[in-house]
């Protein structure tokens, strides 16, 4: 028998799971089989933002007026006390808009509750970015989606740079290290991997890769901003030489390409993570923001204990899904069949490959169907991409 | 960032990071570091009983015979631990002297 804590996870994000080089085949079957309880989860505090990035996956801009309230999100908190969920990665909408956002992620450390949260960099000034660095508890991530303002802009709206770039200043003024810079990486800002990298070590921060989704107002800007074959393949190649790096273990897919990536290498949705939404409503993760994925409500008898060891949606993605189109390819055990979201905004079926599948099954399969609608839009504008940045 | 200078030492006396957490799972815990927020699975029982215990014992090997672990399998118990230290999951003990042996 052979015992190693093996795993690692540098950050339980749905999607963040750093593996040592021991094979965890029977670890991942319990992952596939979920918890008790999810490792950590995602809650989107608040739809508001002040932003409208065009590749939004909660396509945020207003307020739900049926938020949750304080007193809401508090019980919450003591039912993720209670079910010892570790840690929770705060998002939106940009969620330091809220009121009562910093009284909340005070009475998250205060339960033991730890928390991460993503914001724009708006909420981040001196002094705040002075407290931040004096808790061991509360860690940050400031979003960023092109390494110079031109690339940057284009995506998350004028002058979003300039304002991340001045809360990462704060940040470093202030001592607070290991904050994280979270990039969603798209045709336009690949090439500037190695300046992301740089721009993460200038800070003392750590760098985050992730995904970019169809989902929300991502599948309008789809077709322009997901990477090209040729940039998958070398974004591989960099992921491999940069172990470090974190990636919420949101490429997978690109895993078939050869030796696999670091992280477990499956999808945890529903099994070892979900998303609540502003509303209360839980959904298998945070890039399927539809009623296909809806798994209950907070606000519901029972709460989010109930929804997440008892919901029919979560109890049939704990069951072995089957390959599907995918059964006879010899990289379905690398690959997984890559990412639900990706497939479902598409409009592929579960069963059927990714769109991105490295080995071109998925442009084939996008032919031949049609994209299934989206979820709710909160924009409050109608949103669209600036200008292409030159190159 | 490790608390630890030297490599892992079954000789000498460890105890768990006060910022780590355990959750009880069927295969056996999942261990949270506040501090440098990695997580962590122990996949045993046995492991997750031994490393709670760990600090009751003047060293590793100590704990390993209290808990009547076999001694062909203290390799694979060392080797779990020893991963755990380089996360800084587990710490050794203040300036090598030890935990007092349990009654």
């Amino acid at each position: 028998m052979t015992l190693s804590t093996g795993l690692q996870i540098s950050e339980p994000t749905p999607d963040n799971l750093v593996l040592s080089p021991v094979k965890q085949s029977g670890l991942a079957d319990q992952m596939k089989a979920g918890l008790d309880a999810p490792i950590c989860l995602t809650w989107e505090l608040t739809y508001a933002c002040n932003l409208q990035c065009v590749h939004c996956l909660s396509s945020s801009g207003r307020r739900d007026p049926r938020e949750l309230t304080t007193e809401e999100c508090e019980a919450v908190i003591d039912e993720l006390q209670r079910m010892q969920v570790f840690y929770i990665n705060i998002g939106g909408g940009e969620p330091t808009i809220r009121k009562d956002f910093w009284h909340l992620v005070q009475y998250a450390v205060d339960h033991g509750v730890g928390v991460k949260f993503s914001t724009n960099g708006s909420g981040i000034d001196a002094a705040v970015a002075e407290q931040l660095a004096a808790s061991d508890y509360v860690d940050v991530q400031i979003s960023i989606d092109g390494a110079d303002a031109e690339t940057n802009d284009h995506v998350r709206g004028a002058g979003s740079f300039a304002t991340a770039v001045q809360a990462m200043e704060h940040l470093r003024s202030a001592g607070f290290e290991g904050f994280k810079i979270s990039v969603v990486m798209t045709r336009h800002n690949i090439p500037q991997v190695d300046a992301f990298k740089a721009m993460a070590d200038h800070y003392g921060a750590q760098l985050r890769l992730t995904r970019f989704r169809p989902s929300g107002r991502g599948a309008d800007s789809w077709d322009e901003l997901h990477p090209t074959d040729q940039q998958q393949r070398e974004l591989y190649h960099w992921l491999m030489d940069h172990p470090d790096v974190l990636t919420g273990d949101s490429f997978f897919h690109l895993s078939a390409l050869g030796e696999a990536l670091p992280g477990l290498n499956l999808c945890g949705a529903g099994r070892v993570v979900c998303l609540i939404d502003p509303v209360g409503d839980v959904y298998a993760c945070p890039f399927v923001l539809h009623d296909e994925f809806l798994a209950g409500s907070v606000r519901n008898e029972g709460g989010f204990q109930k929804v997440w060891q008892e919901s029919d949606l979560f109890t049939g993605l704990r069951e072995p899904q089957s390959a599907g189109a995918c059964a006879s390819c010899g990289h379905f055990d690398a690959c997984q069949g890559g990412c639900m979201a990706a497939k479902f905004f598409t409009g592929i079926p579960l069963d059927g490959p990714d769109p991105e599948c490295v080995l071109g099954h998925g442009e084939t399969a996008m032919d031949s169907v049609a994209r299934a609608e989206v979820g709710t839009d909160h924009s409050r504008t109608k949103v669209t991409l600036g200008t292409k940045p030159a190159g | 960032m490790t608390s630890l200078a030297v490599p892992f030492d079954a000789d000498r006396a460890y105890r768990l990071h006060e910022q780590v957490a355990l959750r009880p799972e069927p295969f056996g815990a999942l261990a949270y570091h506040y501090g440098n927020r990695r997580l962590n699975f122990l996949r045993a029982k046995e492991l997750v009983a031994l490393v709670e215990s760990l600090d009751a014992y003047e060293s590793v090997r100590a704990a390993f015979s209290a808990a009547e672990i076999d001694p062909r399998r203290w390799p694979s118990f060392e080797k779990a631990l020893a991963s755990l230290a380089a996360s800084d999951f587990l710490v050794g003990a203040a300036d090598g002297e030890g935990a007092e042996v349990a009654a």
